[in-house]
């Protein structure tokens, strides 16, 4: 009896004491990306599909948790100053490039130069004022105003430090040569990058983090074609595919044994599907009538039924997983008597044959269940309402970009990313100085309201977190009332991975984050 | 003699063809819609409006259009394609590096459906009446009516996937060491699906047209005469009967390589085949500019080295035009 009962004991505590022991090291992790790199260098180019292998290559000051808490990465530790305007940042005094030379903080100062003067996002460190180095591992980084943001600001890709003795060399940093054969301090260096195929990427053996990466080799396979995308995880071909929208391969990769799915690893990216208005243009430039369109649209239907359960309403600008998140804001539940009298009261009686008016909608091509089958949608539900409208297509991206950035749109579809802090990727939507034609994801929507405007500027620069949090909280609310966009849903980017890889990388940076810690548990034959 | 003065001909045509293919192709993509600088500044991330007036400027979009097509094509005669918006490389070494591939899959389709099309032509008109001849019929129509990308996954799903023999993606396996001999089996074992989705629609054709030439011509008196002889039947048909009845296979082929080009862009897609299909398919969507005329260039040179070459197999399969010139 009691042997029986030590057996099964022990056969109960053998999993656990596996899943306890130290990650086995090696092994070759292909990762199956649909998303082409112009090249490798983050500092000078945003978006994932460089993001991925450059926060492979490139390691940056910090790093952070699946609970927004910055960790140490490059810098062991860091203060910043009780005024919010100087950050000190004490770097590791072991930590090597590739090419064997130390790290020192004259290239973090050089690195957040370059970042500064030729990275697209430019509200990262417009408020650095410059950067001292007092010795080979202390780095003052001097802000003209308090700056929050620059926390996470020194994450994922946007502050690879990148040696300065080899970017440094006089070339323009974006169209630099080395930017396709690039040198960096992270877990992994460069094989071989064969632009628009693979990047592939092998253990560095002196990366700074002892016994760390786990993985001998990552390849990056990028493969346009999604049903081959999906076939290649089926056949074990590829092991980790990141963002992955098409819902109904989602469903059928869960259901398979050696593969599991997560919507895990985007809270930073925080990628929002949203119905834009022109609000410079008639009718929409009438609250009432954006308010209509609102209550004319179901969330739940869209969320439940069109996404199968597999993507979340987005009540606000600010995605429910950032920590600035409010939903105290007006929701628009469903109405459509609500929306008709909103309606009538703008004035938009109904003509003989019921219509009130007629206007466009367009779409971004290329992700049909986040974007078009929603404009199609829109279509019959605002019918009921009244409202005539035309889905436009545009044959591809850049004809619908030139469209809404050059704000000739009724309504336009559109997927726009948080990127981490508000500052970052939300401000840039609803200021009104930021309402500039010609460049995409900009106020496209022509939205003006002042007080919005001093509170994101109030926020921007609020050192205490909770403050931060007050001020965002009444932003959410105030364009909530406004619309001048109304949020449908969170885009439901999950990831593949095969069964056997442990710590599959589900931080708020997910795959756009350093992957020393993934390991193959049950490697495949 | 009269071989190279035609040849010389030919040469000179197509290098009028060549010229013209730059300047109206340069012409052309002018009108698509969109701007290079916003698709690279714009990569899901916004730019400023100074960004993309470096970038106009780096590339000299902010030119006339004038001038661009004349620095265009003063640097295309002397074989600078110029560089790719998108990766920032030499347009020619982006094109060199998938041409090879491409041109593997094109040439070992071609082979596959000329040679295969040809065969199944001749076995069904030797009894066109008969079941084989009926299910070649069919299997041709059938062939040459689905579509390429169709055809290609359902392939994939059968061959890669059911019955997983063959691999489904790419030319070889990035992920595995392997010697010399292994990369060339390697990327053989890669080629079978792609090359049997792009061979099947030809295939039909070619025996389409190889069934209706070889009736034709079985049906000629030199046939009646060598059976007289008294000559084997496959003597008969494959020597005396197929030489004459080939003709229109060699013509078409030739034609058909342009087809097979464009036929290859959904190939490559479909099978994430590393050739210049997918590189043309990818920039168009990109508007990167360069790089789709540099592609447009070359598919071109390569269709009129094709054409010269099939009028040079013309001469050599029938004697007739060798001898008097005149086609």
């Amino acid at each position: 009896m009691t042997r029986i009962f030590r057996l099964l004991i022990l056969s109960l505590a053998f999993p656990a004491l596996a899943a306890l022991a130290e990650p086995k090291p090696g092994g070759t992790l292909v990762i199956i990306d649909s998303q082409v790199p112009r090249h490798l260098n983050p500092a000078v180019q945003s978006g994932t599909a460089t993001a991925v292998p450059g926060t492979q290559i490139f390691a940056t000051p910090l790093r952070f948790d699946e609970n927004w808490n910055p960790e140490p990465y490059l810098a062991e530790r860091w203060e910043v100053a009780d005024d919010g305007l100087s950050i000190t940042l004490h770097l590791r005094q072991d930590a090597l490039f590739h090419d064997g030379t130390p790290v020192t903080s004259a290239d973090l100062a050089f690195s957040l130069q370059t970042v500064k003067e030729n990275h697209p996002f430019q509200t990262m460190f417009a408020p650095v004022n410059r950067v001292e180095t007092p010795d080979v591992h202390t780095a003052v980084i001097h802000l003209d105003r308090p700056h929050p943001a620059i926390l996470l600001a020194m994450s994922s890709a946007m502050l690879p430090v990148i040696p300065e003795h080899i970017y440094g060399d006089g070339q323009d940093p974006k169209t630099h040569p080395r930017n396709s054969d690039p040198v960096g301090s992270g877990p992994f260096k460069l094989v071989e990058f064969k632009q628009g195929e693979h990047t592939i990427l092998e253990r560095f053996d002196d990366f700074f983090l002892d016994g760390r990466p786990y993985l001998d080799r990552i390849v990056i396979q990028v493969v346009a074609d999604v049903s081959n995308r999906v076939i290649a995880m089926e056949r074990g071909d590829g092991h980790l595919m990141p963002f992955m929208t098409t819902l109904r391969d989602i469903k059928r990769l869960e259901a398979l044994d050696h593969l599991g799915v997560t919507d895990q690893g985007y809270a930073a990216v925080g990628p929002i599907n949203w119905l834009a208005f022109n609000t410079a243009k008639a009718p929409f430039d009438d609250v009432r009538v954006r308010r209509a369109v609102a209550y004319a649209v179901d969330r739940e239907f869209i969320t439940k039924a069109l996404h199968l359960g597999l993507s979340r309403p987005a009540t606000g600008p600010i995605v429910p997983d950032s920590p600035f998140y409010t939903d105290e804001v007006a929701t628009y539940e469903v109405d459509l008597d609500r929306a008709q009298s909103l309606l009538d009261e703008a004035g938009l009686i109904p003509g003989e044959d019921g219509t009130r008016f007629s206007a466009t909608v367009d779409y971004i091509p290329g992700t049909p269940e986040q974007q078009r089958n929603l404009a199609e949608y829109l279509k019959s539900q605002l019918a009921r309402v009244g409202i005539d409208v035309q889905v436009r297509a545009a044959p591809d991206f850049p004809t619908w970009s030139n469209r809404v950035a050059n704000h000739e749109f009724d309504m336009t579809m559109d997927t726009v990313f948080n990127w981490g802090d508000p500052v970052i990727g939300v401000h840039r939507t609803y200021l009104s100085d930021n309402i500039r034609k010609g460049v995409i994801w900009s106020n496209t929507q022509s939205y003006s309201n002042p007080r919005v405007d001093e509170i994101l500027a109030e926020a921007g620069v609020a050192a205490d977190p909770t403050a931060r949090g007050e001020l965002y909280g009444e932003f959410q609310w105030l364009v909530a009332e406004d619309l001048p966009v109304y949020w449908i849903n969170v885009v439901p980017y999950h990831t593949v991975y095969h069964n056997g890889l442990g710590n599959v990388p589900m931080s708020i940076w997910g795959t756009m984050a350093p992957m020393d810690a993934v390991y193959w548990e049950n490697p495949p034959e | 003699m009269a071989l190279l003065g035609h040849l010389l001909q030919r040469l000179l045509w197509a290098l009028g063809l060549l010229v013209a293919v730059v300047v109206l192709n340069f012409l052309l993509i002018q009108l698509a819609p969109g701007d290079p600088a916003e698709v690279i500044a714009g990569e899901m991330g916004g730019a400023t409006e100074e960004m993309l007036a470096e970038i106009r400027a780096r590339y000299g979009l902010d030119q006339p259009l004038p001038v661009q097509l004349w620095r265009y094509v003063s640097r295309a005669a002397r074989g600078d394609l110029g560089r790719s918006l998108f990766f920032d490389a030499p347009v020619t070494t982006l094109i060199l590096e998938r041409m090879p591939a491409t041109v593997l899959l094109v040439l070992s389709s071609l082979l596959v459906s000329v040679l295969v099309g040809t065969w199944l032509g001749v076995l069904a008109a030797r009894n066109p009446r008969g079941w084989l001849s009926q299910s070649i019929t069919v299997l041709a129509l059938v062939g040459y009516s689905a579509p390429v990308f169709w055809t290609g996954i359902l392939l994939l799903l059968l061959f890669a996937l059911a019955i997983p023999i063959f691999p489904a993606s790419g030319m070889s396996d990035v992920t595995r060491e392997l010697s010399a001999l292994g990369r060339v089996l390697d990327v053989l074992h890669h080629l079978v699906l792609p090359t049997l989705t792009l061979a099947i629609i030809y295939l039909a054709q070619y025996s389409r047209l190889a069934r209706a030439s070889m009736l034709e011509v079985l049906g000629m008196d030199y046939i009646r005469t060598a059976r007289a002889k008294g000559l084997a039947e496959p003597t008969v048909v494959y020597k005396h009967a197929l030489r004459n009845a080939i003709l229109p296979v060699v013509t078409i082929a030739g034609l058909q390589f342009s087809q097979l080009l464009s036929g290859a862009v959904l190939v490559e897609t479909v099978f994430n085949w590393p050739g210049l299909g997918r590189l043309a398919f990818d920039s168009i969507l990109r508007r990167d500019h360069p790089v789709v005329l540099g592609i447009l260039f070359c598919s071109a040179l390569l269709v009129v080295v094709a054409n010269i070459l099939t009028d040079l197999c013309y001469r050599l399969v029938d004697p007739r035009i060798r001898v008097g010139g005149a086609g």
